[in-house]
């Protein structure tokens, strides 16, 4: 059982005009492994920042405030060292690698994340299934990652990371976003099956709640200018299906 | 052939303007001679005296080191041996002989375009010329090592001959140190597939200038790939043009310039024949203190040249402050007959989203680094088509980056801070 612990996290990102901004104005959140936390906003709220902040992205200033994985200091780490602590980000805009094929890329990730590489026999067979699983056609371990995927290539691709690397926590964020409904529930799935196969703990983070009706959070956390405005269970997602974010921004 | 027309034209097509960036050249740009009107101009000739030794003003000279380069400019004096050293191996059905350019057949498909490859020709008593015969396909790759000796002066030509329908690869490695001049000539035969393969893999204090013409033969397929890794000053002109239709042939290039060291890689690709295509692609890596690569792209479509296709493409990889990337592609359409022309130039730091990405799957700086050099690399270094030498090539280019790892993770937090660098780039476009 391992503990993703967020207390009063300050983030600042600079900005263009040599500003710095306070994005995430004092988050408390606790995740243990395998619950779901479903992180709902608007745009703007924070969202995306909490999640390249707990990734440790450079861009991402913490002023105060702590993360902690276990115990462990996860803001000393570098970014590496979170990934291998157990923490996976998946993006909502993952880039493009030139040049470097999915398989090299998930062989070589697995190794670090692992600190030995996979035995070849099982490695290969375990990609093939999770690609099957994710209707991934085998060409596409050949193709340079992220180089002309579709969008919801690139969020298969991420869950397909999630599946092998079997991260203790996964951050998901906007994983929705871009997908049809039929790549939404695979991806869904691709999601559910790492929930029952391991202990991960989930961070969705999402817009909007149609993700929801195929990952059932437990808890459901409510951002607004960079704090938790509301947390409930997942009825607090329905009342925002219904009402939407407008009582908040009003609130706010 | 190259038409030289001396009628200078008032409102050239295609005029190289001066970016800001590049403003502290601009004072010396234009006083000195006038640009060409069209790159067909550009004058050819086996007589040294046609060519004076440049002086730094001249368009296809001002981003040399002229200095470093002038051994290359003198004439040979009429007792000195400038032959260069050269080893050539390969499968039994590879005709190998020497001799004067003249008695070689040397020169039906090369004409030297610069004082470097004129001098060179002049001074060349020993030319190599590698024939693959017609109808033959090499199953192994012909090899020619040119080893340079530190203090010397060599010249050389290597003509390389494919009969009509032949298939083969030559893979030409330069060596050692000195100065090196050499022209290298390839004529492809009708419907011949040939690669050809110039490794720059000099010592540190190695300089060489390096005309390579190839012509290609009616329906040939020509692939010439220039991989330049070593050097204090490598400058390579490589020319195409085409013999008859339906000629498809690529200019490749990797280069990875470190502190100090000059790179340079100019490509003329002159279409005249009918339904021809072409394709350039250069991708180079720079690090260190004076590191400095130049790429000119040049692509002629003349009136004649109906159904041509042709793309052409560079980008730089800066992995350090202080490093400098000048790149320039020269598009000049006469004719509106075309299947599509097109360039493309991009010089760019190593992309912070990338490395972050990388390292959020685990991988620590360093490796997340070399996997992304490697695989800007590997597409081009991979046309080679010998696995061997692609591992070797990337071994070397993996040993240059090391160089700059330690100070990796201080570069990657001052691009995230915003700090300011010297770093300097010119994309001059037209």
């Amino acid at each position: 059982m391992a503990t993703l612990e967020i207390r009063d996290l300050h983030v600042t990102v600079a900005e263009a005009d040599g500003g710095v901004k306070e994005i995430l104005r004092g988050v408390d959140l606790t995740i243990r492994s395998g619950e779901v936390h479903a992180i709902m906003g608007p745009n703007g709220s924070g969202k995306s920042t909490l999640a390249y902040s707990i990734a440790g992205h450079p861009k991402y200033t913490v002023t105060s405030g702590s993360v902690t994985l276990d115990g462990e200091d996860v803001l000393a780490m570098t970014v590496d060292e979170r990934a291998r602590a157990g923490l996976f980000l998946a993006m909502q805009y993952p880039v493009e690698v030139p040049g470097v094929t999915v398989s090299n890329f998930l062989r070589t990730a697995k190794t670090a994340v692992d600190g030995e590489a996979p035995k070849l026999r099982t490695w290969v067979k375990d990609v093939k299934q999770a690609m099957d699983d994710l209707r991934m056609d085998p060409t596409f371990a050949e193709r340079n990652v992220n180089e002309n995927f579709s969008g919801g290539e690139k969020k298969r691709h991420e869950i397909l990371q999630m599946e092998l690397l079997k991260p203790k926590f996964a951050v998901l964020d906007e994983t929705d976003s871009g997908l049809d409904v039929d790549a939404l529930k695979v991806v869904s799935e691709g999601v559910n099956r790492s929930l029952e196969r391991t202990d991960v703990g989930v961070l969705l983070i999402t817009h909007y709640t149609r993700i929801l009706r195929y990952i059932k959070p437990q808890f459901v956390h409510v951002f607004v200018d960079g704090r938790v405005a509301e947390q409930g269970g997942p009825e607090l997602a329905d009342a925002l299906e219904e009402s939407g974010y407008d009582r908040f921004l009003a609130k706010a | 052939m190259t038409a030289v027309d001396e009628t200078t034209d008032p409102n050239p097509t295609d005029p190289v303007t001066e970016t800001p960036a590049n403003g502290a050249r601009a004072h010396s740009h234009g006083a000195g001679t006038v640009p060409d009107a069209s790159r067909a101009e550009r004058v050819t000739s086996y007589d040294v005296a046609d060519f004076a030794v440049p002086r730094g003003r001249e368009e296809e000279w001002k981003f040399s080191p002229l200095k470093v380069l002038a051994p290359l400019f003198a004439e040979a004096a009429a007792d000195a041996d400038e032959t260069a050293h050269v080893e050539v191996s390969g499968p039994d059905a590879v005709e190998h002989r020497t001799g004067t350019p003249a008695e070689i057949g040397a020169g039906a498909g090369f004409r030297p375009g610069d004082r470097a490859a004129a001098a060179s020709w002049a001074a060349t008593t020993q030319a190599h010329l590698v024939r693959i015969p017609a109808e033959a396909e090499l199953d192994a790759p012909v090899l020619v090592t040119v080893r340079g000796e530190a203090g010397r002066t060599t010249s050389g030509h290597l003509l390389i001959e494919a009969g009509h329908h032949s298939k083969g690869l030559v893979v030409l490695d330069h060596v050692g140190g000195g100065a090196h001049r050499g022209g290298v000539e390839v004529r492809v035969g009708d419907g011949a597939q040939v690669t050809v393969v110039s490794l720059q893999e000099w010592d540190d204090d190695a300089i060489h200038v390096g005309q390579h013409d190839v012509l290609v033969g009616r329906d040939a397929f020509a692939r010439h790939i220039a991989v330049s890794l070593g050097g204090k000053a490598v400058r390579i002109s490589a020319n195409l043009r085409y013999a008859g239709p339906g000629g498809d042939a690529q200019l490749l290039g990797v280069y990875f310039a470190d502190a100090a060291q000059h790179l340079e890689h100019r490509q003329f690709v002159d279409h005249e024949a009918t339904n021809c295509k072409s394709y350039v692609e250069y991708k180079g890596a720079l690090q260190g203190e004076g590191a400095h690569a130049v790429w000119i792209g040049d692509v002629l479509i003349r009136a004649a040249a109906e159904g041509t296709e042709t793309y052409e493409l560079n980008r730089n990889l800066l992995l350090t402050d202080g490093a400098r990337a000048d790149s320039v592609p020269n598009l000049e359409i006469e004719t509106g007959e075309i299947v599509g022309a097109g360039h493309a130039s991009a010089t760019g730091r190593f992309d912070d989203e990338q490395l972050f990405y990388l390292q959020s799957r685990g991988m620590p700086e360093a490796d997340a680094r070399r996997l992304v050099v490697r695989g800007f690399f590997a597409d081009i270094i991979g046309r080679i088509g010998l696995p061997d030498l692609a591992e070797r090539l990337m071994a070397t280019i993996e040993t240059e980056l090391a160089a700059t790892m330690p100070g990796a993770h201080d570069a990657l937090q001052a691009v995230a801070t915003g700090t300011s660098t010297t770093t300097q780039t010119t994309t001059e476009e037209n």
